[in-house]
C-alpha cells in the first residue's frame, strides 16, 4: 500500500493549532451552520472561525442564496404559477415570450416558466436524493476500509476502483437501451455510481485519523471499534464529507442533465431540465431561443451555486488558508 | 520504489480482470439475450438455440467467461454482427481520430491552465482572479454538450465562420483534411478541460503558496520570479500530472457527448450508435477499451507521482 503523505497531515495539524480547539469537534455540526447546543467557549469559538470564515466568502454566501431561491421557485412556485404540464396544447405551440407566457411555450404548448419548475423539482431532487445516499454509503465503506485495514481494505479498495473504472456515461447510455427510467431508478443508479468518490476520501483521511494520539488513547482504554469509528473517525471527516457532497449535488445535477441530452430520462409528461435543453436543440436553427436557453441557463447557475457554496465551505473548513 | 511499481502494476491487472468480469456479468444480467438481439424478433427458438451454440452462448457461464478473458487477451475485442466488423477493427479505423481530439485538447488546455492558475493564486481574491474563477466556474458547471450548442450557435450559425459538425471522414487524413471542422470540437473539449485543470491548479499553487519552503525561500531573499517558477510552479505541477491520469476517463465521456454532438467520427460515436442499435459487442469491446485507459490512466498518476514527489513513502 502506498501511503501518502500530501500536505494533509500537516494541514490537519496546523488546523488544530489555528483554530484552538480539536478539529474533530469544532467539525461535528454540519456544514456552516454551527447551532450546536454544547460545547465550551473554545469550541464555540472555533465554529465561528468557520462560520465567519464562510460568510465572508461572497460568492459562497450567493451561492447559499440562489439555491434557496431556485428551490422556493421550483417548489413553491408552481402554487402560484398554475401551469398545465400535462396534457398537450396544440394551439399554443411554441409561442414566442409575453402576453400569458412570459417565456413562451415548447413544441408541445408547455408553458415554460412552470415546465422550468416542475424540471427543476425534478432535478433538485435527483441531486440532492444522489447527494445523500451516496455520500452515506461512501462514509460507511470508506471509514471501515481505512479503520480495519490490511487486506480487506485492499480488496474494498480494489472493488472501488473496479466499479470506478467503468465509465458512468457509457454505463447508463447501455442501461438506457434496457430500461425505461423512473425518478427512484435515476436516483439509484446515480448514487450506485457516486459513493466511490466519497469512500475513497474518507477511506484516505481514516488512514490518517486512526494512528493519531486520542484514537490511541480510545484503543488503550479498551474502547471498541465501533465508538472509535462513530464518535472519533466519522465526526473527524465531516468537513470533507460536507464538502465532498456538496460537490456531488453539483455532479448529480449535471450527469442528470447530459443523460437527458442522451436519451436516458424522465419519460413524458414528465420534465427535467436536461430533458427540455435536448427537446430545445431541435429548434436551435428556428431561433426558439427560448426553448433553450432558459432551461441551460437554469442548470448552469444551480450548478455554479452548489460549486461556489462547496469552495466556500472548503475554505471555510481549511482554516490554514485564512488570514494570510 | 521498484517493488512499488511491480505492486501497482499487479493492482492494475486485478481492476481489469475485475471490469471485465463486471462487464460479462452485466452483459448476462441485463434483460434480452444475446442471440435475440443479434437475430431479431423473429427467430426461431431453433435459430437462437444454434447461433448460442455456434457462439459458445449456451456453455456454462464461468467456462464463456474464460473464453471471452481468452479473447481478451489475444486482443479480440468481440465481433459486430450488426456492422459485419470485428471490434478490433472498427476501433482501430477510429482510434487515432480521438488520439487527435483528445490530445489536441489535453495539450492546449494543459497550455492555458498551467499559467492561468499560477496566475490567479498569485493575485488571489483579485478581479483578475473573479474573472478567472467565475468563467471556469461557468464552463465547468456547464453540460458539454450545452457549451458545444453555444459554440454552434455563435459562430455556425450566426457568424457563419466555422461548420457545425465535423469533417465527414472515417480515417484520421480524411478529418485532418478538412481541418476547419476540427476547430469547434476541439474547442469545445478544450475549454470544459480547461476549466477543470485550472481550477485544480489555482487550489494546487494556493496550497503551495501556503507551505513552509515558499516562506523560507521568502525569508532568504528569493526574489517574486524565483519563488513563482522554481518552487511554486514546480511543486504545484505534481497534483496536475495526477489529475491528468486521473481526469482521462472524465475527458474520454466528454469526448463521447462531443463526439455525438459534432458528429465526430470517434470511438465514443460508435459506442453512441452502437447501444442505440443494440450492437452489444461493440458496446462491450468499447467499456473494456475505455475501463482500460481509466486503469492505464490511474497507474500512470500513481507511478508519476511516486517518481516526482519524493515525500511519497511507498513501502
Amino acid at each position: 500500500m502506498a501511503e501518502r503523505t500530501r500536505g494533509e497531515s500537516a494541514r490537519e495539524d496546523q488546523a488544530l493549532t489555528a483554530s484552538g480547539a480539536p478539529l474533530g469537534q469544532a467539525r461535528l455540526t454540519k456544514g456552516p451552520a454551527h447551532a450546536a447546543p454544547k460545547g465550551g467557549a473554545v469550541r464555540m469559538q472555533a465554529r465561528w472561525v468557520h462560520l465567519r470564515a464562510f460568510m465572508e466568502n461572497k460568492l459562497a454566501v450567493a451561492g447559499v442564496t440562489f439555491v434557496v431561491l431556485m428551490v422556493l421557485f421550483c417548489f413553491v412556485g408552481p402554487l402560484f404559477w398554475h401551469t398545465n404540464q400535462v396534457t398537450v396544447a396544440m394551439f399554443d405551440l411554441n409561442r414566442r415570450p409575453g402576453g400569458k407566457h412570459p417565456l413562451g411555450t415548447d413544441d408541445l404548448g408547455y408553458d415554460v416558466l412552470g415546465r422550468l419548475m416542475s424540471g427543476g423539482q425534478a432535478s433538485l431532487e435527483v441531486g440532492i436524493a444522489v447527494a445523500l445516499i451516496a455520500t452515506g454509503l461512501g462514509v460507511i465503506y470508506g471509514v471501515i476500509s481505512g479503520y480495519v485495514g490490511g487486506i480487506t481494505d485492499a480488496i474494498m479498495m480494489r472493488v472501488v476502483d473496479i466499479v470506478l473504472a467503468v465509465p458512468v456515461v457509457y454505463l447508463f447510455i447501455d442501461l438506457a437501451a434496457t430500461f425505461k427510467p423512473t425518478l427512484l431508478l435515476l436516483i439509484v443508479v446515480l448514487a450506485l455510481l457516486s459513493w466511490l468518490g466519497p469512500a475513497r476520501l474518507v477511506r484516505g483521511e481514516t488512514l490518517t485519523l486512526r494512528v493519531r494520539e486520542y484514537v490511541q488513547a480510545v484503543q488503550a482504554m479498551g474502547g471498541r471499534s465501533g465508538r472509535i469509528i462513530v464518535r472519533h473517525l466519522v465526526p473527524n471527516t465531516v468537513g470533507t464529507i460536507v464538502v465532498n457532497a456538496t460537490f456531488q449535488v453539483a455532479d448529480a445535477i449535471l450527469t442528470l442533465a447530459v443523460l437527458s441530452y442522451l436519451g436516458f430520462s424522465l419519460p413524458p409528461p414528465a420534465a427535467t431540465w436536461g430533458g427540455m435543453l435536448e427537446n430545445g436543440v431541435n429548434f436551435l436553427y428556428d431561433g426558439y431561443w427560448w426553448e433553450i436557453y432558459p432551461a441551460g441557463a437554469m442548470i448552469v447557475l444551480t450548478v455554479v451555486a452548489f460549486n461556489f457554496i462547496g469552495d466556500g465551505l472548503r475554505d471555510a473548513v481549511d482554516v490554514r488558508l485564512q488570514r494570510r | 520504489m521498484i517493488s512499488y511499481i511491480i505492486r501497482r502494476l499487479g493492482q492494475a491487472v486485478i481492476v481489469i480482470l475485475g471490469v471485465t468480469f463486471l462487464v460479462f456479468i452485466l452483459r448476462h444480467l441485463l434483460p434480452g439475450s444475446i442471440a435475440r438481439a443479434i437475430l431479431g424478433l423473429h427467430a426461431g427458438p431453433q435459430a437462437i438455440a444454434d447461433f448460442n451454440k455456434a457462439n459458445g452462448l449456451n456453455k456454462p457461464l464461468p467456462l464463456q467467461y474464460v473464453a471471452y478473458l481468452n479473447q481478451l487477451i489475444h486482443g479480440n475485442l468481440g465481433y459486430s454482427f450488426k456492422q459485419n466488423m470485428s471490434v478490433d477493427s472498427i476501433i482501430r479505423n477510429e482510434l487515432p481520430n480521438d488520439v487527435l481530439l483528445v490530445g489536441a485538447s489535453l495539450v492546449l488546455s494543459l497550455l492555458i491552465a498551467i499559467p492561468l492558475g499560477l496566475l490567479q493564486a498569485v493575485k488571489r481574491n483579485s478581479i483578475t482572479d473573479y474573472a478567472a474563477t467565475g468563467i471556469s466556474f461557468i464552463l465547468y458547471s456547464m453540460p458539454s454538450y450545452l457549451l458545444g450548442l453555444l459554440l454552434i450557435a455563435f459562430f455556425a450559425v450566426n457568424l457563419r465562420l466555422l461548420p457545425a459538425s465535423a469533417p465527414n471522414a472515417s480515417t484520421l487524413g480524411g478529418v485532418l483534411s478538412n481541418p476547419s471542422g476540427l476547430v469547434l470540437p476541439i474547442a469545445t473539449l478544450t475549454l470544459v478541460t480547461c476549466a477543470l485543470f485550472s481550477r485544480y491548479m489555482r487550489s494546487s499553487a494556493i496550497d503551495g503558496l501556503a507551505q513552509d519552503y515558499i516562506r523560507t525561500a521568502k525569508a532568504k531573499g528569493v526574489g517574486t520570479s524565483g519563488i513563482l517558477f522554481k518552487h511554486l510552479l514546480r511543486n504545484s505541477l505534481i497534483p496536475v500530472i495526477t489529475l491528468v491520469g486521473i481526469s482521462l476517463p472524465g475527458i474520454l465521456t466528454f469526448g463521447l457527448i462531443i463526439e455525438q454532438l459534432f458528429n465526430f467520427p470517434g470511438v465514443g460515436l460508435s459506442y453512441y450508435t452502437a447501444a442505440l442499435n443494440g450492437d452489444y459487442p461493440v458496446v462491450y469491446g468499447i467499456t473494456v477499451l475505455v475501463a482500460l485507459v481509466t486503469v492505464l490512466g490511474n497507474l500512470f498518476a500513481d507511478v508519476a507521482y511516486a517518481v516526482l514527489d519524493p515525500r511519497v513513502r511507498y513501502g
